[in-house]
């Protein structure tokens, strides 16, 4: 259309963003990204680097298998690496009755096609002779893998610049307004440019563009605590994890062990802070301490944290806006949204160019919260002070 | 009762102690040092038969000044040495003793956590032998060693010159002195410098002795290598055209100091970018605040050597009692004052005459390691920023390449950090950041969490 800037706009340069550019940069859309930092600073360059298939919501398999493919091509896509790695995830239960909850994530993988093995008794000491003995038994999936978020949203946005998007990093959005059939993009301190269509993929700040168009969601920034320790003798491959949020570890080839466990802290999306309560920290080492006693000497080198958008059922945000065609939105990924990205990016473009997408989005819908969501086990057990959410 | 914690028990820390011990109060005065006294002051091991008046020379008699007043004091403070205060929530410290956790609550805290060394990395500065300054005379007053039989002083500070002359009385063999700012630089300092004469004098007195003492020192010259197979066996140096060799088993590297801020940091200090020491310092007022009911003073917040120290810690502590209800002396502050700033005069100048030589750091080779923890090199900092999307500011450039994520957070690498962003950037100095702190300020064990915080 005449006078358009691009037929896109995308908000927001986090792995959502920059995955959602890649792929409609490949079916050739022209795509402008606004990203108010440099790409991938936030949620998606600090977050833990789990890409875990196990104990997944079910709705969400065929997103997550799909984006799990797109993690395994990463180097073909992209033409660089990110360290991803198929370390595989030992999920690891401290009594019966987590035993019976991994059960449960089990079957419920399994109905998706993914192997789960169920591992308990002497054979878990001999697989993984590091454990701790409060471990009374274990899922693991060879599948589950990991990568270095640091290198994968750069890499993932100059992968999508070679295909002809435009990256504009340190471009805040301040105001998003319809006009016409497409919508005006106002930028700070750089003007005016208007698009066909738009994705809010702005992370924990998404609601501020979402409810300029009459719908929102009860979007609550936080991040969990994490740590990590300086490098001692690399032994311990898979990510392993406790059914509880207590530990969730992870050794590094150069030998480092990256940490982080539940509760959440609230973090501040304004002041751009994330804070680590110190007791939290502590409490976390203990926990490390325990389950994986040969650390029990290693250093805490550094601890920090992320600003996540959460949702009370932990659930993202993905798919049409309910109220105005040709908004898009892809935010508030609970924590689980690294895994994601690029399966967002693949079935957000189909929806912007072919107008349907193969991959179920339906239980992401903005739309739900119109009608009271189920608040998730999860949201009230791994945050300091749950929000108050009427359900 | 306010209850006042004191980080740091050097000459700021123990000089601040005093001031609210008169006052009353019994502070919480935390070190992590087994020892008080501070990083210049520092009491050796027991046992240890040093001549302290040969190793202290002209402040010797301060040196036993400081340590009388501790003594005086100590029953009426509360002294927790090899204390690691490793982060700060609200007005809690979390400490860690021995191996154990620990909480310290506080009404009012003043930092006194002093400097670390700045260096210059070089092509060979991560052989064995090759120590900061700081570390070359800590081990010679902590164990009365010498880090080598033929010992090479290089950088730029005045320290450099002290060093130097602490090593040679005590029968260590100096190479050379080599400091990397031409003399007329420190010529051009001297306005800022006669704001202190006696120290000026010293200084002037320590070139003395060491020439009469037949040892080198050269101006302007800077260090193209250290050199050797397996440990240091000479540092070649180059000054305008002319290269050569200086054969050493040891060298003392170091460009000064930079304050030790974690703490303020993370107790919520505002930083601001001072031009002439190349650094970002904490904010304070005249008085040493630095928010509400946050104080710092000696080399923490700003470099000012021992006597600013000392002074800015009754300074800071006169400060905090002003602003827990026991007003103080008009005329006592105003003294005050007046010391602190024309001391910090002095080092300004100092600054000026034993300057960062940021066109070396900028100038680091490619293949010549930046960040020793993590064994990044300058090239691979360069090559990263190169990329498209490429990193521009410290913390990205961290966040990219690892450069300053190992054990010491880039407490070593940071400075020649920033200077090698700016160059490759093309970006002023400051406008590169500074490295963000986060806790634990230093490393600590996992087992610390093993026992519940008490
Ligand atoms: C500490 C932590 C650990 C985690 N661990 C894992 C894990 O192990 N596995 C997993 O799968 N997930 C994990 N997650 C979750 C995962 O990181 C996130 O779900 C995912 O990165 C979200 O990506 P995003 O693009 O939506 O958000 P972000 O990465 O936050 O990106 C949003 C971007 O939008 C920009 N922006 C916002 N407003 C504007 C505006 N107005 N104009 C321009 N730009 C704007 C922001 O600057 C930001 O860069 C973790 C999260 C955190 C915080
Ligand atoms: C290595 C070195 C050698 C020096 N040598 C000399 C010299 O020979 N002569 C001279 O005149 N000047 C020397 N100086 C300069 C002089 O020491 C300082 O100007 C003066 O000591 C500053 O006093 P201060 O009280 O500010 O800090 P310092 O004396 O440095 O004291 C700070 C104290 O805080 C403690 N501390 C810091 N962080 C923490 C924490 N997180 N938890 C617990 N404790 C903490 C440290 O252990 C230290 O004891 C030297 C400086 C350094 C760094």
């Amino acid at each position: 259309m005449i006078g358009r800037s691009a037929d896109v706009a995308i908000v927001g340069g986090g792995l959502m963003g920059v995955w959602t550019a890649f792929f409609l940069a490949r079916s050739g859309r022209r795509v402008v990204l606004f990203e108010k930092g440099p790409v991938g600073a936030q949620s998606s360059g600090v977050n833990f680097g789990n890409l875990r298939l196990q104990g997944r919501f079910g709705g969400q398999y065929p997103l997550s298998l799909r984006s799990h493919a797109l993690w395994e091509d990463f180097e073909a896509l992209t033409g660089e690496t990110c360290e991803f790695e198929a370390t595989g995830h030992l999920y690891v239960a401290a009594n019966a009755d987590e035993a019976a909850r991994l059960e449960g994530y089990a079957r419920q993988a399994e109905a998706h096609g993914i192997a789960i093995e169920r591992v308990g008794g002497n054979e878990l000491r001999r697989r993984w002779p590091w454990l701790g003995e409060g471990v009374h038994a274990a899922t693991y999936s060879a599948r589950d893998a990991t990568a270095n978020p640091r290198l994968a949203t750069p890499a993932a946005a100059r992968a999508a610049a070679r295909l002809g998007a435009e990256i504009r990093e340190g471009v805040r959005v301040t105001d998003v307004r319809r006009e016409g059939d497409g919508f005006t993009v106002e930028l700070e301190g750089a003007g005016t440019l208007s698009f066909g269509a738009v994705v809010n993929a702005a992370g924990a700040w998404a609601l501020s563009i979402a409810e300029r168009f009459g719908e929102s969601a009860p979007l609550f920034p936080a991040g969990p605590p994490h740590f990590v320790t300086e490098p001692v003798p690399y032994r311990i491959v898979p990510s392993v994890q406790a059914v509880d949020g207590s530990v969730i570890a992870r050794q590094i080839p150069r030998g480092n062990v990256i940490m982080a466990g539940y509760p959440r802290t609230a973090s501040d999306p304004v002041l751009n802070r994330a804070p680590v309560p110190p007791a939290k920290t502590l409490a976390g080492m203990g926990h490390l301490a325990r389950t994986l006693p040969a650390l029990r000497h290693a250093h805490v080198i550094r601890v920090w944290s992320g600003i996540e958008g959460y949702l009370p059922d932990m659930l993202p945000v993905i798919g049409p806006s309910v109220t105005t065609p040709g908004l898009f939105h892809a935010f508030g990924f609970c924590g689980h949204g690294f895994q994601l990205g690029p399966g967002v990016g693949a079935a957000l473009a189909e929806l912007i160019v072919d107008g349907t997408s193969p991959t179920p989005l339906t239980p992401f819908s903005i739309g739900r919260f119109g009608e009271g969501v189920a608040v998730s086990d999860k949201f009230l057990k791994e945050f300091d002070q749950p929000a108050a959410v009427t359900s | 009762m306010t209850r006042v914690a004191i980080v740091g028990a050097g000459p700021a820390g123990i000089r601040a102690a005093a001031a609210l011990v008169e006052a009353g109060i019994r502070p919480v005065l935390l070190d992590e040092a087994a020892r008080p006294g501070g990083q210049g002051y520092r009491t050796p091991s027991p046992g240890l038969d040093l001549d302290m008046a040969a190793l202290m020379g002209s402040e010797a008699a301060h040196h036993a000044r400081l340590h009388g007043l501790f003594a005086a004091i100590h029953d009426r403070v509360d002294y927790r040495p090899e204390t690691l205060v490793w982060a700060v929530d609200g007005r809690t410290l979390h400490v860690a003793t021995q191996g154990r956790a620990g909480m310290v609550a506080f009404d009012a805290l003043l930092l006194a956590t002093g400097a670390t060394d700045r260096v210059v990395p070089c092509p060979g500065w991560t052989k064995p032998g090759v120590f900061t300054l700081g570390g070359a005379q800590a081990i010679l007053k902590d164990q009365g060693c010498f880090i080598g039989r033929r010992v090479a002083f290089v950088g730029s500070s005045p320290l450099l010159l002290l060093a130097a002359l602490q090593y040679q009385s005590l029968g260590a063999h100096v190479a050379a002195v080599v400091d990397t700012t031409p003399f007329g630089a420190k010529l051009a300092a001297l306005p800022d410098l006669a704001a202190s004469p006696r120290t000026l004098r010293r200084g002037i007195a320590y070139r003395t002795k060491l020439r009469a003492a037949g040892i080198p020192v050269h101006d302007g010259a800077a260090p193209v290598a250290i050199e050797g197979r397996d440990g240091v066996e000479g540092v070649r140096l180059r000054h305008g055209a002319r290269e050569w060799t200086i054969a050493c088993d040891a060298v003392a590297l170091g460009h000064g100091l930079k304050p030790e801020t974690q703490l303020a940091d993370l107790a919520g200090a505002q930083f601001a970018y001072d031009p002439v020491f190349r650094q970002w310092l904490p904010e304070t007022d005249a008085d040493g605040r630095a928010g509400p009911s946050l104080y710092l003073a000696g080399d923490g917040a700003a470099i000012g050597g021992a006597y600013a120290a000392e002074a800015s810690g009754t300074l800071a502590a006169a400060a905090l009692l002003a602003d827990h209800g026991r007003p103080q002396p008009k005329a006592t502050l105003r003294r005050l004052r007046q010391e602190v700033a024309r001391l910090r005069r002095f080092q300004r100048g100092l600054a000026r005459a034993f300057a960062w030589p940021a066109g070396q750091a900028a100038a680091l080779p490619d293949d010549a390691t930046l960040c020793r923890c993590e064994g990044i090199t300058a090239g691979e900092v360069r090559r990263a920023m190169a990329q498209p999307l490429g990193p521009r500011e410290v913390n990205r450039v961290k966040a990219i390449t690892r450069v300053g994520m190992g054990r010491c957070q880039g407490r070593i690498c940071g400075p020649a950090l920033a200077d090698i962003v700016a160059a490759a950037a093309g970006l002023d100095h400051a406008a590169v950041g500074r490295l963000r702190g986060q806790a634990p300020v230093k490393p600590i064990p996992l087992v610390l969490g093993a026992e519940p915080a008490g």
